[in-house]
């Protein structure tokens, strides 16, 4: 049995998931997150798409994957030094600790675009205009309302915020926000008895699995209007409604539209931590200024630099069934380099 | 509405200001339609602050209004703002200040063409010299005048005779404020708190007392945008335009509308004239218009200067609702004499008159 150490930087969905895979297959794993608490992102997310399972089901499966003697979890800390030493890499980390290991997985996965950088929506200045993450957190405490207290009747949601963007600086498509906006559509019309809700998309990208059929319900069964069209900015009214205009682009005609709320599908971007990983250890990032791997067909695990492994989001935006089978590629490539290193 | 969010927009979109030494700009019509607001600003900045602003006589228009127009061509244009920037080298001055908005527009759109194609810059230098015989640098600090005043904000503050507080209600006065498009929309980093939330002109209501307006249609066109107005049959483009804004901020009852830009001034004012006749519309409350006026008419006014040699009764919407409010004395009698005591043409169907 190998006893080989790795280091898992990253405690969410592909960390938790490497770190578990590689501890049952002999390796001893320490597991750094920022956090004080695992299971990143998905920590914010009250039900997944497709199927609306409960965030915190997946947060208990990975966390049962890091129920192993083999694996060492330091939470609250981040790394401040990496260097490659004598065959072996030696990371530092905010607390003091310096770790010894064979090799690293970088799992920093993706941060919120800051919907604020959207100027014209006016998050963070006009009241009620809220982000994807915000409705969740609502979701989750089982009652969507408005800053005042009362009901919201219209709601509008605006994909693509940070994303396809020349202006916010990312060409990408973050792939999750218009599968995300369907769900969260669905579900406010669940929480508010006749509540109008208006998606504003500028393609509907329903590329997974269920996503085309949740698209065609959310239409069908619940009542949900899509606007093929950008919105261009978003005011507040004198009665402290929110006035959105936008093209709608298959009719050919400017919309203006009051609401009583607006949800913003953020974004995701390169993690901060992510990006200091990179310029610490000299990894190469793309120009969506995500890691890029070293082979984008045949090894999407693998980095610039041997030793260095990625897994999941912190390449390319993933949704939790990609990000995982990512983490166990990542495994399965970490044990063949610590085999031949043997 | 959350004010900490504008602030750290604000902070995003700060730019440095030149302290002293301007080679100043003028706009080709703002000499015609308040006829005070240059005036002023060379007055305060000169008497008032001592700091050196010079005029070179040979200076011209930009010739922005012919290039919105689709008549002047982009190399002309470039070539005519090389002329001013070699005017600006052979004075000794490196900061230019420019009073018009649709210059100060134009200057930043060649700035930032000749930095992404220096071929371009090559290109107009060729042509400078080769016309003028002239060469020229590019100014090392460029301000609107309204960056200016805004800069110098709080000492107009400190020195306030009136500020935007009704003088019988103890209120702020209701301000709209409106930056005009060139200002930053094209380019929100040389604007003072960007594009989307501007701080220069709603920098100085707060700072002189008064309560900024946000209302829907705030980022709206005023209704000049060039060929809306100067292709004739465009012209219920510009007309519905305005009516679109003055629409939008009626249910706020302002008591002023603050402007950045000449074409602005002179539409929200003279348009508001134009709809009242058309069919009656008045956007003010209690029946009356809605002042219009520049940011150095402003400040002027909260310095305690005479109204009338301020020019504000050049503008169509006269301002004698906002004088009340504010505490302003003025003499109805010297609103349109000479400072020689002469009795000029009394101009006829003025709103509020």
């Amino acid at each position: 049995m190998m006893t080989n150490n790795v280091i898992v930087i990253g405690g969410g969905t592909a960390g938790m998931e490497v770190a578990g895979q590689l501890a049952r297959q002999g390796c001893r794993v320490t597991l750094v997150e920022k956090n004080q608490e695992t299971g990143g992102n998905v920590n914010n997310w009250h039900h997944l798409f497709p199927d609306r399972r409960a965030g915190k089901e997946v947060i208990q499966y990975l966390r049962s994957q890091i129920d192993h003697t083999a694996i060492t979890l330091i939470t609250g800390n981040t790394i401040s030094g990496l260097r490659h030493d004598n065959g072996s890499f030696l990371i530092n980390t905010s607390g003091g600790d310096t770790i010894a290991a064979d090799a690293v997985v970088v799992a920093t996965g993706f941060d919120l675009f800051r919907s604020e950088r959207k100027e014209e929506y006016g998050y963070h200045i006009y009241d009620n205009v809220i982000t994807s993450a915000d409705l969740e957190e609502m979701f989750r405490e089982g009652e969507v309302r408005l800053t005042n207290g009362n009901i919201p009747q219209t709601i509008g949601i605006v994909h693509c915020v940070g994303s396809r963007d020349e202006k916010a600086g990312n060409l990408y498509c973050s792939k999750l926000c218009c599968i995300t906006a369907v769900k969260q559509a669905i579900e406010i019309t669940e929480y508010i008895k006749d509540a109008r809700v208006y998606c504003f998309y500028m393609d509907m990208r329903m590329g997974g699995a269920m996503y085309e059929e949740i698209y065609r319900e959310a239409q069908e069964k619940y009542g949900v209007n899509f606007i093929r069209g950008k919105v261009s900015e978003v005011s507040e009214t004198i009665d402290h409604k929110l006035l959105l205009k936008a093209e709608d682009t298959l009719a050919g005609r400017p919309v203006k539209l009051k609401v009583d709320m607006i949800v913003l599908m953020a974004g995701m971007e390169m993690s901060e931590g992510g990006i200091e990983v990179s310029e610490m250890a000299g990894l190469n990032r793309g120009a969506n200024r995500f890691f890029a791997p070293a082979d984008n067909h045949f090894g999407s695990n693998l980095s610039n630099r041997k030793g260095i492994f990625y897994a999941g989001s912190c390449t390319a935006p993933m949704n939790i069934t990609e990000t995982i089978s990512h983490a166990r590629a990542a495994a399965a490539e970490v044990i063949d380099y610590l085999k031949e290193k043997i | 509405m959350k004010k900490d969010g504008k602030k750290q927009i604000w902070s995003e979109y700060q730019k440095e200001i030149a302290d002293d030494h301007f080679f100043y700009v003028r706009s080709c019509i703002r000499q015609s339609f308040f006829p005070g607001s240059e005036q002023f600003f060379l007055h305060f900045m000169r008497n008032v602050l001592g700091k050196d602003v010079f005029e070179n006589p040979s200076h011209t228009t930009c010739t922005g209004i012919g290039y919105h127009g689709d008549i002047v061509p982009f190399s002309t244009i470039m070539t005519v703002v090389a002329r001013h920037f070699a005017l600006m080298k052979e004075s000794g001055y490196k900061n230019i200040a420019i009073s018009c908005v649709t210059s100060f527009g134009i200057y930043t759109e060649i700035i930032e063409t000749w930095k992404h194609f220096p071929q371009e810059l090559e290109k107009t230098r060729e042509y400078l010299l080769k016309a003028t015989g002239r060469e020229f640098d590019i100014p090392e600090n460029m301000a609107h005048t309204s960056d200016i005043i805004y800069k110098f904000r709080d000492e107009i503050a400190k020195m306030a005779k009136h500020t935007l507080i009704n003088a019988e209600t103890g209120e702020p006065l209701k301000v709209v404020e409106h930056i005009g498009c060139h200002y930053s929309k094209m380019f929100p980093r040389s604007g003072i708190g960007g594009a989307e939330f501007p701080h220069v002109l709603s920098g100085l209501i707060e700072a002189w007392g008064g309560e900024v307006i946000d209302y829907p249609e705030r980022r709206h066109c005023c209704g000049f945008g060039f060929r809306q107005y100067l292709v004739q049959a465009n012209r219920g483009y510009s007309i519905s335009n305005t009516v679109k804004k003055f629409e939008s901020m009626e249910p706020y009852k302002p008591d002023l509308v603050l402007t950045n830009c000449p074409g602005c001034n002179m539409f929200m004012d003279k348009w508001q004239y134009t709809v009242r006749e058309m069919d009656g519309s008045v956007y003010g409350a209690n029946g009356e218009s809605i002042p219009v006026l520049t940011y150095e008419e402003l400040a002027g006014l909260v310095m305690g200067y005479n109204p009338w040699d301020l020019g504000l009764q050049y503008h169509m919407v006269q301002s004698e609702p906002l004088l009340r409010k504010m505490g302003v004395e003025y003499d109805e009698k010297d609103k349109y004499r000479t400072k020689a005591g002469k009795q000029m043409p009394l101009p006829q169907n003025l709103l509020n008159a």
